[in-house]
């Protein structure tokens, strides 16, 4: 299968990126990775008529310690978050998470800013930002701007990324001392998570249960009164209308989100 | 689009749709058919590759992604008609192999796998390779072949 | 010391492991220069009337040479005759008469996948573009998805066949079967749909010229493909050419040639021009036949001290939209149905229905998995019912070691065996016992995790079509080098290496030194090819019948040119040399001998029969872990003997093995076609559809067991029984496992959800 016939342009600085996007309007698409954007084309589900290869934008491939936060540029690899030294000492929920990312080929080739930017709530990472309270930074033709990962997310696929506007930077606050863990329940290791759970400290968030990644309100607020890891996990599907699919029934979702956050607030206290 | 790739270390350039996928240029525009299409979703890994030195799922990259780049197929690992490289003289000493058509994109992962942990467990192997089926195999052999392979490259 | 039964790493590896096969989609013959490309318009509803087709925005495309539906197909050769029957059972031929299925859709279509129309274009790229140009008009209809939906009957697919019931065999239920009974337990279990997934898919490409079409196909039988390919085009077999190249697996799915794949080799001559197609996955997931899909009713009987007296099995076989193979899968089940076990009263009846989903054909085992699957999930719930430990069970029941050759009440006769040892074996492999204590362990301590032990004994058929026999011919040449061609045919198996063996073994011309090929008909134009099990019974024993036919007519030679008696001559076969007994120095080369026999040195063919199939067996012990809380299942070993009698090469027995292990563990725990109630398949990628990772399997332990068949090279077919023993042994494991909770079943794929809602439930009930 191949895609539908569309433009590739390439660009070369996130300036030449910005113009290309704004130049081809409603028809441009972003080409990280290609490992979200790419299979849906080559199933003609997705037909972007131009497709703008960011893969160049080096610049945008970083890891970097900015004391208070740690800055991770948008193209970065998942590979290169999960074998990254820093993020194994200073955000070991974000490396873990990353390796668990699809397959190695895939972790080669997809990238964070990817991932976060196509939005969809059975990816891993998008609820990893969750937990950690990350800041997203966008560029657009006014200049750049901060979003909140609890705004980022609006829908099904959709993110508050604007027409035009490319996504540089996830930048993610030190986490204050705890535990962390990371929980993805699969039929096949190579499968989307049925359910996953990201923990950091008493952040907890919610892979796949519902239209966008979620922050578990009942479990976080559960905890922040006192409840132990069992009682807390208990809320966890509270106020949730996960789907029903292939993989699973709203049902078994429900059961499954109460046993991962359990383990996984259970882990997250082991480690701390 | 004109796109130059080095494949193999010779310089491959050919004028190519934009939609062209690597695999193809791989296959039509190289001619190494060695690398095979099992899927359309990114599932299979019969395609995989070296870009750049690590593997990649040649179906969900476009030529034009690779332009500029360096690419190795199964093709360009053996220094010479007798001189296969470890990875593929494990997997015939172990008979990873039936069919053949997932066992140059397993190779290739194989090969990327251990530049990135040279003594893995079962375990890591087997979890490495997640992303690459096999039909014939039941994969018990393949997993001889690149522990065996792992062991061969070791420093003793 | 013979080459037989030694440690011999394959020929075929280098080249496939260094430029790779030469599959149908890497073919660069000069023949193929240029070749168009081929794509499919295929029905995107499961039961509609066509009302129109419009194919003319399509024929305006860039690069379009042909658009080509139904109303071209006027140049085929006359239909077979109108039998007017449910056809046969014993031979899986499509049905006639009302049921036929034509090679393109004409007024209706029947499932998600059907071939509608063809598209032939210069480049691949703009074969698929073309194909979203052409406009179909479906007027729907209602869908049959389901056995229930197909029985009920309230829509026919074939309203001329005045019933979706296609086929029906075996035995009515005789009332006082279970008369003498203590114990009776009953269920409806499900053979679930899976679907093939050779790592290949469908591919042909087809060259009309100078009256003469050659195809290249991906097929299990260029022989058979040949026979086929003649009677639908309506040419002489002498006119067709068939080739199969490197072939990605076939697995039961390539027998013959597909329905798509004629009809490329129909628009090549048509057309006039050489074209090439080869398909998607997603195309494959519901163009290429699936397998299994068998609704089961089991029933066993028993004393309560272990012995079983009587056993009925019921079968509803979803044959798909169309059936292609006629009643034969429910045959071979019913066949196969008493399994290993010695039971005095054993009966079976089977239903064949049409459902709008993708027709089923043969899948690895075909017919037997399903066989064994019932009878080992039955064992289990009548072990279960009386309270005793299932591989006991199975030991009082086996057909014991004094009873072969054991003529089964379903009509075989089990050639030779040792099941009981065969259990035994593996048990004591296992560490049975500590696996119970360890399971006991964990119950009490009420883990998270709980252990779950799986059996399954097995005996199945190979080579079920025994007197259709498997060519050879062997030739010597004059430089000392040997060709073997064979009618089998290989996809994997290892066959180039095993054929050479037994050159080697018999006439001691090294291996190297051994040529063999299979899969042309223009060199090899009589053969059947590989499917069920049969290739090393009936091939290799033609080679090896071969091989003696040269060395005998060496013989003769070598004593002419040695001027000595035929009787005084030996072929030492460490150096391939023949020479008067106990003198070297009188030593003739086989190139010497083969130049002396002539230009063409020496030669013989064969075409080996048997009369009887053989009926390999063995036992499977699967250990999984069942997560409890979440009900995933993780199969954590799986110890097997499975003895296919004298084994001529272990590394391929071996590898036959673990493959069809695999698959079994993937029905077992994963895989499952599955399609919406309107006949939409919901597993049409491979991210949906759950083929199983090495990430989800451990290495196997395989145990040696070699109990010799009567053929001569004692063998037996290998590649079929991993499948069989490891599905059923890997859903008991899962059962056993929770088992405690008072789970009594669960059907197979044993997905997480299953085994939480059978937990659930099981809690709940109590």
């Amino acid at each position: 299968m191949i895609p539908a016939p569309f433009t590739y342009q390439r660009a070369w600085s996130i300036d030449e990126a910005l113009e290309l996007v704004a130049r081809g309007g409603e028809d441009a698409k972003f080409l990280a990775g290609g490992h979200s954007l790419l299979p849906l084309m080559k199933l003609r589900l997705a037909v972007p008529e131009i497709l703008i290869d960011i893969g160049r934008l080096r610049e945008l491939s970083y890891i970097r310690d900015d004391g208070n936060h740690i800055a991770v540029g948008a193209l970065t690899s998942h590979h290169d978050l999960a074998t990254s030294g820093l993020l194994a000492s200073a955000l070991p929920l974000l490396a873990h998470a990353a390796g668990q990312v699809g397959d190695p080929q895939v972790r080669h080739r997809g990238t964070i800013g990817g991932s976060l930017a196509h939005a969809d709530p059975a990816s891993d990472l998008p609820a990893v930002i969750l937990a950690l309270d990350a800041t997203l930074v966008a560029r657009g033709p006014s200049g750049s701007r901060e979003i909140g990962a609890g705004v980022f997310f609006r829908g099904l696929f959709e993110s508050a990324l604007e027409p035009g506007e490319l996504l540089t930077e996830i930048c993610i606050p030190r986490p204050q001392p705890g535990g962390w863990s990371f929980q993805k329940f699969t039929k096949r290791a190579i499968d989307w998570a049925i359910v996953g759970v990201a923990v950091q400290g008493s952040s907890v968030a919610l892979v796949n249960m519902g239209q966008t990644p979620l922050r578990a309100s009942a479990v976080e607020r559960a905890l922040a009164s006192g409840a132990g890891s069992a009682d807390a996990a208990a809320h966890a599907a509270e106020g949730l209308t996960p789907s029903s699919d292939l993989n699973a029934s709203s049902g078994y979702r429900e059961h499954l989100a109460r046993i991962l956050v359990s383990r996984a607030l259970e882990e997250s206290v082991s480690r701390a | 689009m004109k796109v130059t790739v080095t494949v193999n270390g010779s310089q491959v350039a050919a004028e190519v749709a934009d939609r062209t996928l690597l695999v193809h240029f791989l296959r039509e525009q190289a001619g190494l058919t060695a690398t095979n299409v099992g899927c359309d979703t990114s599932s299979c890994g019969a395609c995989t590759v070296l870009l750049d030195g690590q593997s990649v799922k040649s179906c969900t990259v476009l030529a034009a992604q690779a332009d500029g780049c360096a690419v190795q197929t199964v093709e360009g690992l053996a220094s010479g008609p007798d001189e296969m490289h470890p990875v593929q003289r494990a997997f015939r000493a172990e008979h990873a192999l039936q069919c053949g058509f997932c066992t140059p994109g397993m190779v290739m992962a194989t090969v990327s796998l251990l530049a990135e942990n040279a003594s893995p467990t079962e375990e890591e192997v087997r979890s490495a390779l997640e992303g690459n089926l096999c039909r014939c195999t039941g994969y018990h052999n393949i997993v001889r072949a690149v522990l065996a392979a792992a062991s061969e490259r070791r420093p003793s | 010391m013979s080459i037989l039964g030694t440690r011999v790493v394959r020929t075929e590896d280098p080249r496939l492991l260094t430029v790779g096969g030469t599959y149908v989609d890497d073919l660069r013959l000069p023949e193929l220069a240029g070749a168009a490309r081929v794509a499919f318009v295929r029905s995107p509803v499961a039961h509609a009337l066509i009302t129109g087709i419009d194919v003319s925005a399509a024929r305006e495309a860039p690069g379009v040479i042909a658009v080509l539906t139904a109303a071209d197909l006027t140049d085929l050769g006359p239909p077979p005759p109108d039998d007017g029957s449910g056809g046969s059972e014993a031979a899986p031929l499509p049905l006639g008469g009302p049921w036929a299925e034509p090679l393109l859709a004409v007024d209706r279509v029947r499932y998600v996948g059907e071939a509608v129309a063809i598209v032939i274009t210069d480049d691949r790229y703009q074969c698929e573009d073309t194909a979203e140009l052409v406009s179909v008009d479906y007027e729907p209809l209602l869908a049959v998805v389901g056995a229930d939906a197909a029985l009920a009957g309230s829509m026919l697919l074939f309203p001329a066949a005045e019933s979706n019931v296609a086929v029906t065999g075996g035995a009515p239920a005789d009332g006082a079967a279970f008369g003498g009974c203590d114990v009776v337990v009953q269920r409806t279990i499900v053979n679930q749909r899976l679907a093939p997934v050779p790592l290949e898919g469908r591919a042909a490409a087809a060259q009309w010229a100078d009256g003469r079409l050659t195809v290249w196909v991906s097929t299990q039988n260029a022989q058979i493909s040949r026979f086929v390919l003649a009677g639908v085009l309506g040419l002489d077999p002498g006119a067709i050419r068939v080739v199969a190249p490197d072939v990605g697996g076939g697995f039961g799915a390539k027998v013959g040639i597909d329905r798509d794949a004629l009809v490329v080799a129909w628009a090549a001559k048509h057309v006039g021009r050489a074209m090439s197609w080869t398909e998607t996955r997603s195309e494959n997931l519901v163009g290429m036949t699936h397998g299994r899909a068998q609704r089961q009713v089991v029933k066993i009987g028993g004393t309560r001290d272990g012995r079983i007296l009587a056993y009925r099995l019921e079968i509803v076989q979803d044959a798909g939209a169309y059936p292609r193979m006629g009643g034969f899968l429910p045959f071979l089940t019913r066949l196969m149905a008493a399994g290993p076990y010695d039971i005095p009263h054993v009966e079976a009846a089977s239903s064949v229905v049409v459902t709008n989903t993708t027709p089923i054909a043969a899948y690895r085992g075909a017919g037997r998995p399903e066989a064994t699957a019932a009878i080992e999930r039955a064992v289990d719930l009548f072990a279960a019912e009386i309270g005793m430990d299932p591989a006991e069970v199975r030991r009082i029941n086996l057909v014991p070691p004094g009873k072969f050759p054991y003529s089964s009440p379903c009509g075989p006769v089990y050639d030779s065996g040792a099941y009981t040892e065969a259990l035994d074996q593996v048990l004591a492999g296992a560490g049975y016992q500590e696996l119970r204590a360890e399971q006991a362990l964990r119950r009490e301590r009420g883990d998270v995790l709980q252990l779950g032990i799986g059996l399954a004994s097995y005996v199945e058929i190979t080579a079920a079509d025994a007197e259709g026999g498997e060519t050879a011919r062997l030739v010597v040449h004059g430089d000392g080098t040997a060709t073997v061609y064979t009618g089998s045919s290989a996809h994997g198996q290892g066959h180039h290496t095993a054929w050479a063996m037994l050159v080697e073994a018999e006439l001691g011309i090294e291996m190297a030194n051994v040529t063999v090929i299979h899969g042309d008909t223009d060199l090899i134009p009589t053969g059947t090819g590989t499917y069920a099990s049969r290739s090393l019974q009936l091939g290799g024993v033609a080679v090896h019948k071969a091989a003696v036919d040269v060395k005998e007519q060496a013989r003769l030679i070598a004593a002419d040119m040695l001027e000595a008696s035929e009787a005084d001559l030996e072929l030492d076969t460490e150096r391939g040399a023949w020479q008067v007994r106990g003198d070297p120095a009188s030593s003739r080369t086989w190139a010497e001998v083969a130049r002396h026999a002539g230009d063409d040195g020496l030669a013989a063919a064969v075409n080996y029969t048997e009369g009887q199939p053989t009926f390999p067996f063995g036992t499977h012990l699967a250990l999984v872990e069942v997560d409890t809380e979440t009900g995933k299942a993780r199969l954590l070993r799986h110890v097997t003997v499975d003895d296919a009698g004298t084994v001529v090469s272990p590394v391929l027995a071996e590898g036959q093995r673990h493959g069809g292990i695999a698959q079994g563990v993937a029905q077992a725990l994963l895989e499952e076609m599955v399609y919406d109630d309107a006949g939409n398949p919901l597993t049409s990628t491979l991210v949906d559809y759950a083929a199983i990772t090495a990430a989800e399997l451990p290495s196997f332990e395989l145990l040696a067991s070699e109990t010799p068949a009567a053929n001569p090279l004692g063998a037996k077919g290998i590649g079929e029984a991993g499948t069989i023993g490891a599905a059923p042994a890997t859903q008991n494991a899962v059962i056993d496992a929770v088992s405690y909770l008072g789970v009594t079943h669960i059907d197979m794929p044993a997905t997480p959800e299953r085994i939480w809602a059978a937990i659930s439930g099981a809690r709940e009930s109590q």
